[in-house]
């Protein structure tokens, strides 16, 4: 059986691409890309420690399930608004959408 | 007599209709409506005095305080408090007579007078105004009321002074005696909070009554810099008299706001307003006399000293109306003297009385000779006495009335002021001999600049008026106030006055001494002869007079330097060594800490604004990185 760590560094390294990605690409798409990845981290991680830790138990892979369902649906806003910000300002760049602070 | 609230609110009335509806009116609607007015006020006046003083003022021979109606206005603490209401005794009722019936004639007079001038609904709104506020004043049943009104008075004055806004002498005139007054009831202030903070009261009848022991017992054995309490209190109170009634030094205020229409001088600076002061020390005269008697004193000599120095000054005018303010001064100065050589009670209290009546037979007869001076200025369209003379001949009504004035002021039987002169001669030579002896020579300056004026617009050099508009009588309007005051002057120096007015309010009986009747008329007569010498035919002789004098006429002319000393204090003392340091401190120090504190949240802000960018990943960033932070801290700390 593969260890515990194995799994761990993996959704680590998923994890810290993700934040990379979020803070560094202009393209909305990628930003939403690496939001993608930071979830599926978090996701194995859920995943693993109820598969190691607590073998008889089915809650984590039920939160990994509705974490699923829900960046599906976030998806789906997210791509509505930027497609709504496209027909706007005629890209899809991240920094070109700084109007709405306050 | 509770319709004598009516005379208050009346002219207030007529305040508020013609100073809101004014502007809609006609002239001449406005006129009639505040003429009218004053009228009422000044028949409830008559009708107030008659019930009060033959009716229903007298108890046992002794004429009682009645408080008809009074409202309790604001509450400070379980004894004190302030109310508003209306005090009648004799001085008081006395003084609504005058009030209104000078008022009254100034009214009409003012028909005529101002007639066609720009805002002329604006200056009978403010004469109500005036005439509420001296009202009020008279009525006060506490020391706070008093101020009130006192202050009211000095609004409405400065108001009228400057009624020629657009004329900057008028304005600065008009700040002048607003700001000097003003100063002066600063010590009328300080002296009611001492007077109240001891006593506990403000109420005049628990002030004065059973004499003035409240203020003997609570200021008892309490002194500050050697001089009692009581004494500092009526000091200070008499400052403020000092001010409004023109004492020495703070005169300086009353020449100037000649600069007003002449009926408004007429009505506030010869009649009315200016005798406040008398007529507060006549309020308070049992306090000054049992408790302040140092203060009384003093009283006494700043007065001889202020009719003498006025009294000098007014020989050598050449405005007819600054003559007049001068006068005006000297003989409020004389009040004030036969107020300080009164004792109380019985034939001791006859300054009292004479101060009373002089203030009463005073009224009349400066009305009436401001009044005739306006009659004069109107004709000739100058104040300067070199551009008239001769103009008995064109204006014979104006010249009688005038000559009838000058005859009461100089101390002529039978007209007014002879009689309320010599009891304050009478009342001064059994109390200080040295006082007697200042008010002896005044009387007798007095005779010769009243009738140097006199000889200078109605006799003098024959001038021919043609090339300009030639003078004539002035309308009727004008002339009825001048003849019923006129009748005023020879009626009301017949009034028994010791028979409704003293100091504690027991009448008594006076009689004429025959020397000092003597002396005072010596004196006149000595002074209207010089002056029928020196200014009936013109001539150059008081011209050669005043060179051989030199310095000391060019000193009187400039009335003594006393403005220029006064700005000299003002501008190079006070705005130098007070002012400026304070107006410092007030930029930089005050302005200078609020705007400190501005500039360093804008600071904060601006460096903190950086991080509102709107940049999400930025956001991002910081998060992330603060989140890093906190893990590390957590960590190894």
């Amino acid at each position: 059986m593969i260890p515990m760590n194995h799994y761990l560094v993996v959704s680590t390294i998923l994890f810290f691409v993700g934040i990379y990605g979020f803070i560094a690409r202009k393209n909305m798409l990628a930003v939403l890309i690496s939001i993608e990845l930071v979830l599926n981290a978090v996701e194995i991680n859920f995943s693993v420690f109820n598969r190691y830790l607590y073998p008889e138990r089915l809650e984590g892979m039920f939160f990994s399930l509705f974490g699923i369902a829900i960046s599906a649906a976030e998806t789906a806003v997210a791509i509505a608004i930027i497609i709504n910000v496209y027909r706007n300002v005629q890209n899809i760049d991240i920094r070109s959408i700084d109007k709405l602070k306050g | 007599m509770e319709f004598t609230l009516l005379i208050v609110a009346v002219p207030l009335l007529m305040f508020f209709v013609l100073g809101l509806a004014g502007g809609k009116m006609s002239h001449r609607a406005a006129g009639v409506a505040g003429t009218l007015g004053m009228a009422v006020a000044a028949v409830l006046s008559y009708a107030a005095a008659f019930r009060y003083f033959f009716a229903e003022g007298k108890v046992d021979g002794v004429f009682q305080e009645i408080i008809p109606i009074s409202v309790e206005w604001l509450r400070f603490s379980d004894k004190l408090h302030i109310d508003l209401g209306v005090l009648l005794d004799p001085i008081s009722v006395m003084m609504l007579v005058v009030i209104t019936t000078v008022s009254l004639m100034v009214h009409v007079y003012s028909l005529a007078y101002m007639h066609g001038e720009k805002g002329f609904q604006r200056y009978y709104a403010l004469l109500s105004l005036f005439s509420f506020s001296m009202l009020g004043l008279v009525v006060a049943t506490n020391i706070f009321q008093m101020y009130i009104f006192w202050e009211l008075v000095g609004v409405s004055s400065y108001s009228l002074i400057g009624f020629y806004y657009t004329k900057p002498s008028a304005v600065s005139a008009s700040k002048k005696a607003f700001i000097v007054t003003r100063f002066a009831d600063l010590g009328f202030l300080v002296g009611i909070l001492l007077l109240s903070y001891y006593t506990g009261t403000f109420d005049f009848g628990l002030l004065t009554g059973d004499k003035a022991s409240l203020v003997l017992e609570s200021t008892a054995g309490l002194s500050f810099m050697g001089v009692s309490v009581a004494s500092w209190a009526m000091a200070l109170v008499f400052a403020g008299g000092a001010g409004k009634s023109a004492m020495f030094p703070l005169h300086i205020w009353l020449p100037d706001a000649m600069e007003g229409p002449t009926p408004v001088s007429a009505l506030i600076h010869a009649a009315t307003m200016v005798v406040a002061g008398v007529y507060l020390v006549a309020r308070l005269f049992p306090v000054y006399y049992f408790a302040a008697p140092d203060v009384l004193a003093m009283v006494g000599y700043v007065g001889a000293f202020t009719a003498l120095f006025a009294a000098v000054i007014a020989v050598t005018q050449t405005d007819i109306k600054r003559v007049l303010a001068f006068s005006t001064i000297s003989q409020i100065a004389y009040m004030m003297v036969a107020l300080s050589v009164s004792g109380y009670g019985g034939h001791d209290g006859l300054g009292y009385m004479a101060s009373m009546f002089h203030l009463f037979t005073h009224a009349f007869f400066k009305a009436l000779l401001f009044l005739g001076a306006g009659s004069v200025i109107h004709a000739v369209h100058s104040n300067e006495m070199g551009d008239m003379g001769s103009l008995r001949k064109h204006m014979p009504i104006t010249h009688i009335t005038f000559l009838i004035a000058c005859l009461s002021i100089a101390g002529i039987v039978p007209f007014s002021g002879f009689f309320s002169k010599d009891e304050i001669l009478a009342a001064a030579f059994h109390h200080n001999q040295l006082l007697f002896a200042v008010l002896w020579v005044v009387a007798g300056l007095t005779a010769f600049y009243m009738f140097r004026l006199y000889f200078n617009i109605f006799w003098g050099k024959a001038k021919t008026y043609d090339g300009r508009h030639a003078p004539h009588e002035s309308p009727l309007a004008m002339s009825i106030p001048l003849l019923f005051l006129a009748l005023l002057t020879c009626a009301t120096g017949f009034i028994p006055f010791s028979q409704f007015v003293s100091g504690d309010g027991a009448p008594f009986a006076t009689h004429t001494e025959g020397n000092i009747a003597l002396a005072g008329t010596l004196a006149a007569l000595a002074g209207i002869l010089a002056a029928t010498r020196l200014y009936r035919k013109g001539g150059e002789r008081p011209a050669k007079i005043a060179a051989s004098l030199g310095g000391l006429y060019r000193a009187t002319l400039r009335k003594f330097y006393l403005d220029e000393v006064w700005l000299f204090i003002t501008k190079k003392v006070i705005f130098r060594y007070f002012s400026d340091p304070i107006a410092w401190f007030d930029k930089h120090v005050i302005d200078g800490s609020m705007n400190g504190i501005g500039w360093a949240t804008q600071q904060l802000s601006s460096s903190v604004k950086v991080f509102q960018n709107g940049k999400v990943q930025f956001y991002a960033f910081v998060f992330v990185a603060g989140t890093f932070v906190i893990a590390i801290w957590a960590l190894f700390l």
